[in-house]
Order: C-alpha cells, then sequence, then structure tokens
C-alpha cells in the first residue's frame, strides 16, 4: 500500500513525530511505500538541523534523515508554516525540502491512506 | 514537477477531501493552518467538505473581534470559500447545542448533522485531514 503522512507537532515536545517515524518504518520493513511525508503546524521544526539533544536520548531530526537516505522517502517541510516558524531553505537539515501545501494535497490524492500524526 | 502534478490532475482523480475542525480559532494557530490548507485544495478541483465541531464550531461565530487580542481577525475568509466552489460545510448539531448556539450564529452557511451522521459521512471520504 501507498501511505502518505502527516505531522502536525514537533519533535521532542509531542510524540506524534515519534509516532510517524516508527509508522512509516514499520510499513516499508512490512514492503509498504511511504509516497511522501510533509510536515505542517509546528511539525515543520523537524527539519531542522540546528536541533542538538543529549546523547542518551533519540535523535528525531536524524531518524527522518536516515529514513530519507535508505528508502529515498520524500520528507516536505510547508513553506507557509515553516517561513512563520523560521524554517528556511538553509535550516534543513539533510534529506529535507520545502515545498507547498500543494504537496500535501497532491499526496491525499496519490496515496491510498493518508495517515495524521498530531493532537 | 509542476508538470507531472499537472498531467495528473488532467488523468482526474478527484478524491473526497473532508477538513475537520475541531479547535477554537485563536489561542493556538491550527484554525488558521486549516484554512490554508482548504483554501490550497481549491486549486486542486477536490470534491472538499469541511467538518466543523466540538469548539472548531466558534470558528465560524459571527462577530469576531481579535483586535484586544492582537491576533487577526480571519473569519471573513470563511464567507469567501464559495468562491472557490467550496461550499460543503458541515456543523454537528450536539456542538452547536452544547455551546448554546444556534445556526443563526454562524456566519456562512452550513449544514447541521448530527454527530452520528458526521461519523457516517466522515467514513465515507478518501482523505480526512484534521488538527
Amino acid at each position: 500500500m501507498k501511505f502518505g503522512i502527516l505531522v502536525n507537532e514537533g519533535p521532542y515536545n509531542h510524540q506524534a513525530s515519534d509516532s510517524a517515524y516508527r509508522f512509516a518504518k514499520a510499513a516499508i520493513d512490512k514492503g509498504h511505500e511511504i509516497y511522501r511525508v510533509f510536515f505542517y503546524y509546528d511539525g515543520v521544526l523537524n527539519a531542522t538541523k540546528h536541533s542538538e539533544p543529549p546523547s542518551d536520548d533519540r535523535n528525531v531530526i536524524k531518524n527522518w534523515q536516515k529514513l530519507a537516505e535508505d528508502h529515498k522517502v520524500d520528507l516536505v517541510v510547508c513553506v507557509a508554516a515553516g517561513f512563520r516558524r523560521g524554517i528556511v531553505e538553509d535550516s534543513l537539515a539533510p534529506g529535507f525540502r520545502i515545498s507547498g501545501l500543494g504537496q500535501l494535497i497532491e499526496a491525499g490524492i496519490q496515496a491510498d491512506r493518508m495517515v495524521t500524526f498530531g493532537d | 514537477m509542476g508538470e507531472d502534478m499537472e498531467e495528473e490532475y488532467e488523468g482526474g482523480i478527484v478524491k473526497k477531501f473532508m477538513f475537520v475542525n475541531r479547535k477554537a480559532p485563536y489561542g493556538t494557530i491550527y484554525a488558521l493552518e486549516v484554512l490554508e490548507m482548504v483554501l490550497i485544495s481549491a486549486a486542486f478541483d477536490q470534491d472538499v467538505h469541511i467538518a466543523f465541531l466540538d469548539d472548531g464550531i466558534y470558528q465560524i461565530k459571527k462577530g469576531q473581534d481579535t483586535k484586544e487580542l492582537g491576533m487577526k481577525n480571519f473569519s471573513p475568509t470563511y464567507r469567501a470559500l464559495e468562491g472557490y466552489d467550496i461550499e460543503k460545510l458541515f456543523v454537528e448539531r450536539e456542538s452547536l447545542e452544547e455551546r448554546g448556539l444556534t445556526e443563526d450564529d454562524l456566519l456562512v452557511p452550513v449544514e447541521v448533522i448530527s454527530r452520528a451522521e458526521m461519523g457516517a459521512l466522515m467514513a465515507g471520504m478518501d482523505v480526512v485531514l484534521t488538527a
């Protein structure tokens, strides 16, 4: 199955991003495809390259980055939501790209299932 | 990308989208950013539905004045949705009643349906996006 994923909350503050990551990884391990992960609202903060969590904690941003590297998952950050929150092209960790909300709607059209992670 | 997308939409996939509003208009940014999603969806010629329930119904309450909050009153945008051919607006009756509101308190024409009907409507959607 082809999944689209929407992440609505920022890293560490909320579990949504962790859950979305684990869902995506489990789906890929089972042979499914992740069409796109779209980061919206505070979810755009998952794309920052400036995050440095304590070394004994998981690294949420690096997890996503590795998923993109290993499985070519398309990680898209909403431009409007990002600009509001100081996430611009220069802030992005490798593996993420900035684009418009149209990418979310398009994922909804193309994916078999759209799954939202947030409150 | 732009070209690919155009081709796909000319391919004519039309899905039933529903945007679900559950939160009050101010206090958090969710309502405003859901509205931004709704507006973008209009460009994709999809079958768009908007649902208002819980405190989300305050988003379309008449007479919003945000001057003292220092925030932009974006409620007039809901009235502009008609111009984007987005006219399927649903409000949950129980949410209205729980807040002592009626259809007359709302600034756009809506269809008021019961909680059970709302559930059935959602179940029939292809894509449900919420915040």
